[in-house]
């Protein structure tokens, strides 16, 4: 009787398996199809950059050109050059300066003993980062610009006027005083859900055996985070060469091309505007290319130094 | 463990008023503004105020509000945001679901092709020349398509549905209950704070998207709000009365672009509050499990 049972109810869940899966498949597919047309094909419409493209005729009829779209952005064309050399020091700044701007504000407000006074406080830190960058970059004029809050008073006292804004000298400044203002509360978040699972008896133990605050926060607190810093560090490499596209070209009119180009800016302006299609696609493949270079050998630095990194060997 | 010395104290508070500070101080000074009249605003030699004085004056936002470039901006910019929202989640909660069931058909390679999505990005041109390709150049589904689904938020999804107890899966299949009702009866039902949580992801993607549009949208009767803010706040594009349907005495300029701004900052601040319960939790599934 059992076998005839479960026979029974084979026949019958066959069907209905093949019908799960067949609906899974369905459900799933507008999404998959979204990835591959907006995300794969375009990576395969990278074939442009070994391409003389022109719009006109498209992309199987455009002239293909071997490397030579390359070649003209390693022969130092003075545009490009300049667009690299900016990107490589916001780099190096973003990396220097902003990065550690939310470790040392989780650490602040971790410090903290009111747990309301804590939760009020990030939630209006973490405020920024929801804004578009066009709202950031309004605002910071309506404060630093040349009409702005801070002038204003400044007039107002008979003190001399500040130019921030538009200022070519101070460009690297202000993109990375708003990139700070924008995303250090955000950043903490990762930092203070670290800190939280931090063992609190280590802690006592520490100060019992007669550790200060900062010996504490040497030998405890930064060790414990120690892994995910590195995380962050490898994740930042892999988009290194992307240093603030939408909030540069809002900001580029006033400084000129000179302080404010960068890759982004110069893929936009010299492809979607220049119409020169092959050279930009060359230059946004190999900026591609770099930053997934630079992830997969941070994860192995990473690894030899014994910490997990993004993912598992 | 022992209270930490004044000076640490004094110090500590110093730097978080620095930052609560400069995190209020532009908000406050830009709602003030677009509230203050033309007296107040010379008074202060022509810049930002910190107090509206003389009252509160609507006349900025009836004026933006009432017809022309600005409306309709809104206009395009909720309905973007509504639609592609909605699309957004179920595109993304059907590929999610799909990825979490153990032994669904062609699972494997499709997420390999999800995770393959957030470590490559296809790169400027090369979405350009897809979006002209489809014919979707000065559309407004080419400020839906293209960001339709966000890979990372399909892996934070993903986990979440992992995650729920695998008695409720096994229950509902000894009823003999089918993929589709168990999706509808039970996954969803319990998977409303990541829903919400990735939703309001979408929608502040959606309601913010300015570069797409910039590249994207030609015609200036289609912009978002971003576009808007971009012409008449950061580039200080005089706003005349035609672009604010025919509005006879125009208020200054000054409060007229702080009030775009505070339309353009008000949807944000609404959602803040529910985002801002879930989001530490979607992030960090989405950081650890990732």
């Amino acid at each position: 009787m059992t076998t005839a049972t479960t026979a029974a109810a084979r026949t019958r869940r066959r069907p209905r398996l093949t019908r799960d899966q067949a609906l899974l498949v369905v459900l799933g597919l507008p999404g998959a199809l979204a990835l591959v047309v907006f995300h794969y094909v375009p990576l395969l419409g990278n074939v442009i950059a070994w391409q003389d493209y022109q719009p006109y005729l498209g992309l199987t009829e455009s002239d293909w050109v071997g490397w030579q779209n390359f070649s003209f952005l390693w022969d130092g064309n003075p545009e490009f050059r300049n667009a690299l050399w900016n990107t490589v020091i916001l780099t190096i700044i973003q990396t220097v300066l902003i990065f550690p701007v939310p470790l040392a504000l989780a650490l602040v407000l971790n410090s903290l003993a009111g747990e309301r006074l804590k939760r009020t406080l990030q939630s209006i830190l973490y405020l920024p980062h929801f804004l578009s960058w066009v709202i950031v970059v309004a605002l910071f004029q309506q404060m630093l610009g040349n009409a702005g809050m801070l002038n204003t008073f400044l007039v107002q006292h008979d003190l001399p006027v500040l130019h921030v804004i538009g200022a070519p000298e101070l460009f690297k400044a202000l993109i990375t005083s708003q990139a700070i203002w924008k995303d250090a509360g955000w950043g903490t978040i990762l930092f203070l859900a670290a800190i939280s699972r931090i063992d609190q008896e280590q802690y006592e133990a520490a100060a019992v055996d007669g550790a200060n605050a900062r010996q504490r926060l040497w030998h405890i607190t930064l060790p414990a985070l120690k892994g995910l810093i590195v995380l962050l560090l490898i994740l930042r490499l892999g988009s290194s060469l992307s240093v603030g596209f939408e909030q540069i070209l809002l900001q580029q009119g006033p400084v000129g091309l000179q302080a404010s180009e960068v890759l982004d800016t110069w893929v936009y302006n010299n492809g979607i505007l220049g119409g020169n299609w092959g050279t930009s696609a060359a230059a946004g493949l190999v900026k591609g290319l770099v930053g997934v270079l630079l992830v997969v050998g941070a994860n192995k630095l990473a690894h030899a130094f014994g910490e997990r990194g993004v993912y598992e060997k | 463990m022992e209270k930490p010395g004044p000076v640490t104290q004094a110090l500590k508070f110093i730097v978080l008023g620095f930052a609560v500070a400069v995190v209020v101080i532009p908000f406050w000074s830009v709602i003030a503004t677009s509230l203050a009249d033309q007296e107040t605003i010379n008074d202060a030699g022509g810049g930002m105020v910190m107090w509206p004085g003389g009252g509160v004056n609507l006349d900025s936002y009836t004026a933006v509000l009432s017809g022309g470039v600005v409306t309709r901006a809104v206009v395009v910019s909720v309905g973007i945001t509504v639609v592609g929202t909605l699309l957004s989640l179920a595109a993304t909660a059907g590929l999610a679901y799909w990825l979490s069931r153990p032994r669904a058909w062609g699972a494997k390679p499709v997420l390999m092709l999800v995770l393959g999505a957030v470590l490559f990005s296809p790169g400027l041109i090369p979405s350009y020349l897809v979006v002209k390709e489809f014919h979707l150049l000065d559309s407004w589904w080419s400020l839906v398509l293209p960001v339709l689904v966000n890979a990372f938020n399909v892996i934070v999804m993903r986990a979440f549905f992992q995650e729920l107890p695998k008695e409720l899966f096994e229950s509902a299949a000894i009823d003999g209950v089918g993929a589709g009702t168990i999706l509808l009866r039970i996954v969803l039902p319990l998977s409303k704070a990541v829903l919400a949580v990735i939703g309001l992801f979408y929608a502040v993607a959606y309601w913010n998207a300015f570069f797409n549009a910039l590249l994207y949208i030609q015609s200036s009767d289609k912009w978002p709000m971003a576009l808007v803010l971009r012409t008449y706040v950061v580039n200080q594009t005089t706003i005349g009365g035609d672009q604010v349907g025919g509005a006879e005495a125009l208020p200054p300029q000054l409060p007229l672009q702080m009030a775009i701004l505070v339309i353009a900052i008000v949807p944000i601040l609404l959602v803040y509050p529910f985002l801002q319960r879930h989001f530490a939790k979607g992030v960090m599934i989405g950081a650890v499990k990732g």
